[in-house]
């Protein structure tokens, strides 16, 4: 049978989806861990490619690979974890790990049967411009007041998590910036003027 | 069913070979801007530069190439060695592929896609897993320094560089290069970079950040960090973290000229004589000359600027980049919403 190019290449890509996802828990590795997570994002990115949402696919690796597993990457590479102690019970907990998949894989395919949606022509999809029809639904009359709403929140957290961490200890050892941009020549320089002694022999000069 | 592979295999060869006539250019003029940027900051500082190998010095990035390409690679002891391998080839595959989205003139373009402008921002962000990959692979502390300062770094300056982009989507309407270019037609004044002057600063900046250029090279850092991310690599290791940067440098520069600089469009468009006297010059020349102008200033900023503080790098761009972009994009939609001429009437 010949596949459709793009079924053939949605076999590829989810298939390294799966690959990946698999590899980001049995990598001995934090760091390998971390990084076939990012592999993994990348394909669902491109499965969405396929889809011609090529907005969300495109905010996909620029939000969660380009800087939030960044960020990621950026904290599990210092710290120093050992491996082994986390890989302890790994044998006992299975059976409950397991049950936990199905539960979850079952709530999911019952929650996202093909039922629930409208599949659309593919074609109207193609045409349509993924960020105009995004702008379109997110910032109309219905939608704009809880997107709007939903963003103050974030930034409410944000800002309290950053009070609530940051104490400013006194005795941090950090340039005060507003102290040095304060400075002036007349604070860090002074010109004496020490006459010169004569050297034996010599006239004194000035 | 042969017939059908056949349909399906000719359209990719095609994109192969416009791949190649996109790539072959590029990788060239990577080789002659190093050339180019050791003779400029030669005379810079009073000398010469490299003028020995063949004429002018022309085969000097050649050779250099010859001498990498021979030399041994070296990796460390206790090195991550398929990570180590596998970094400066990610850091080069995000270069190359943002050029997909590039437009050369009306119509010359790999893929005339819709979100254009958010493709070249996922593939510029990509770049710093080179950099952080390198830097953990190599087992080495200067590396690993390298790679941590880089990566807060670009983080920081990727989001002024967003919003600065999101004031040049608000004001054509449009995610594709192409509509952009289009919405700057009428001449020198009717492109971007007048309306949108701040955004225009605060991207170049951001650009040289994220490039890891100078004065913003805190990877590499040499007098604090030796080389930082790259210490360790040698031999085509090295050379693939040096074609990244330089195709980086270029593509930033050809950003900055569709963005904010009309692209391929003339600059004497509307000005009665000259606009007739230079209507036969093709628009990809002055798309070039344009990309030749902002590498030239990216250069004389590398020779005229000592390196940045690391505090004063992030100072800069969280709590002087990021407000100016957004102030200046509120004003943007006012001047917007009210069809200010003669930008957007």
């Amino acid at each position: 049978m010949f596949l459709e190019p793009y079924s053939l290449l949605f076999i590829v890509f989810a298939a390294l989806l799966v690959f990946a996802a698999v590899m980001v828990v049995c990598s001995r590795n934090p760091v390998t861990s971390a990084l076939y997570l990012v592999y993994a994002f990348f394909n669902a990115a491109i499965l969405w490619m396929l889809l011609y949402a090529e907005f969300l696919s495109l905010v996909l690796i620029f939000v969660y690979v380009g800087a939030v597993m960044t960020l990621f990457l950026f904290v599990v590479m210092m710290l120093n974890i050992d491996v082994a102690v986390l890989r302890q019970g790994f044998v006992r907990y299975l059976p409950l790990g397991v049950l936990v998949l199905a539960l979850m894989a079952g709530i999911m395919i019952v929650a996202i049967r093909p039922l629930h949606y409208v599949t659309s022509n593919s074609v109207s999809l193609m045409q349509a411009n993924n960020i105009h029809s995004i702008g379109i639904a997110l910032f109309d009359r219905q939608m704009v007041y809880p997107f709007e709403l939903a963003g103050v929140l974030l930034l409410a957290a944000i800002l309290s998590a950053i009070m609530l961490t940051h104490r400013g200890r006194p005795s941090r050892k950090v340039q005060d910036i507003n102290a040095q941009l304060a400075a002036s020549k007349a604070d860090r320089l002074t010109i004496v003027n020490i006459p010169s002694k004569a050297a034996p022999g010599e006239e004194p000069s000035v | 069913m042969i017939k059908q592979g056949i349909l399906f295999l000719l359209p990719l060869i095609w994109i192969v070979i416009k791949i190649v006539i996109v790539l072959v250019p590029l990788l060239v003029a990577v080789a002659y801007l190093t050339l180019a940027e050791r003779r400029v900051i030669g005379a810079i500082q009073v000398r010469i530069g490299p003028n020995r190998v063949g004429l002018w010095g022309f085969g000097q990035p050649i050779a250099d190439a010859v001498k990498l390409f021979f030399k041994e690679s070296i990796s460390p002891t206790a090195a991550s060695r398929k990570l180590f391998i596998f970094a400066p080839v990610i850091s080069l595959a995000p270069a190359l592929a943002a050029w997909a989205a590039i437009p050369f003139q009306s119509g010359w373009v790999l893929a005339n896609i819709n979100a254009g402008v958010l493709y070249i921002l996922a593939m510029t962000s990509l770049g710093v897993y080179g950099i952080l990959i390198s830097g953990w692979a190599s087992n080495s502390k200067y590396a690993f320094f390298g790679a941590m300062r880089s990566a807060a770094q670009v983080i920081s300056y990727e989001i002024a560089m967003g919003f600065a982009l999101v004031g040049v989507l608000m004001a054509a309407g449009s995610a594709n290069f192409t509509q952009i270019v289009l919405h700057q037609h009428g001449g020198f004044w009717h492109w971007y970079w007048l309306p949108l002057l701040p955004l225009f600063v605060v991207y170049w900046i951001s650009g040289i950040a994220e490039t890891n250029r100078l004065p913003f090279d805190m990877a590499e850092g040499e007098s604090e960090i030796v080389a930082g991310f790259h210490v360790e690599y040698s031999g085509m290791g090295f050379a693939l973290f040096f074609l990244a940067e330089y195709a980086n440098m270029i593509l930033i520069s050809a950003l900055a000229a569709l963005l904010f600089l009309g692209g391929w469009l003339s600059p004497f468009e509307g000005i009665p004589g000259l606009a007739f006297l230079f209507a036969w010059v093709p628009g990809i020349i002055w798309f070039v000359i344009k990309i030749s102008m902002f590498l030239f200033l990216l250069i004389w900023i590398r020779a005229t600027l000592p390196r940045y503080r690391y505090d004063q790098i992030m100072r800069l761009g969280w709590k002087v980049l990021i407000p100016v972009t957004l102030v200046w994009i509120v004003l943007l939609s006012i001047a917007i919403l009210t069809h200010l001429p003669p930008w957007f009437n």
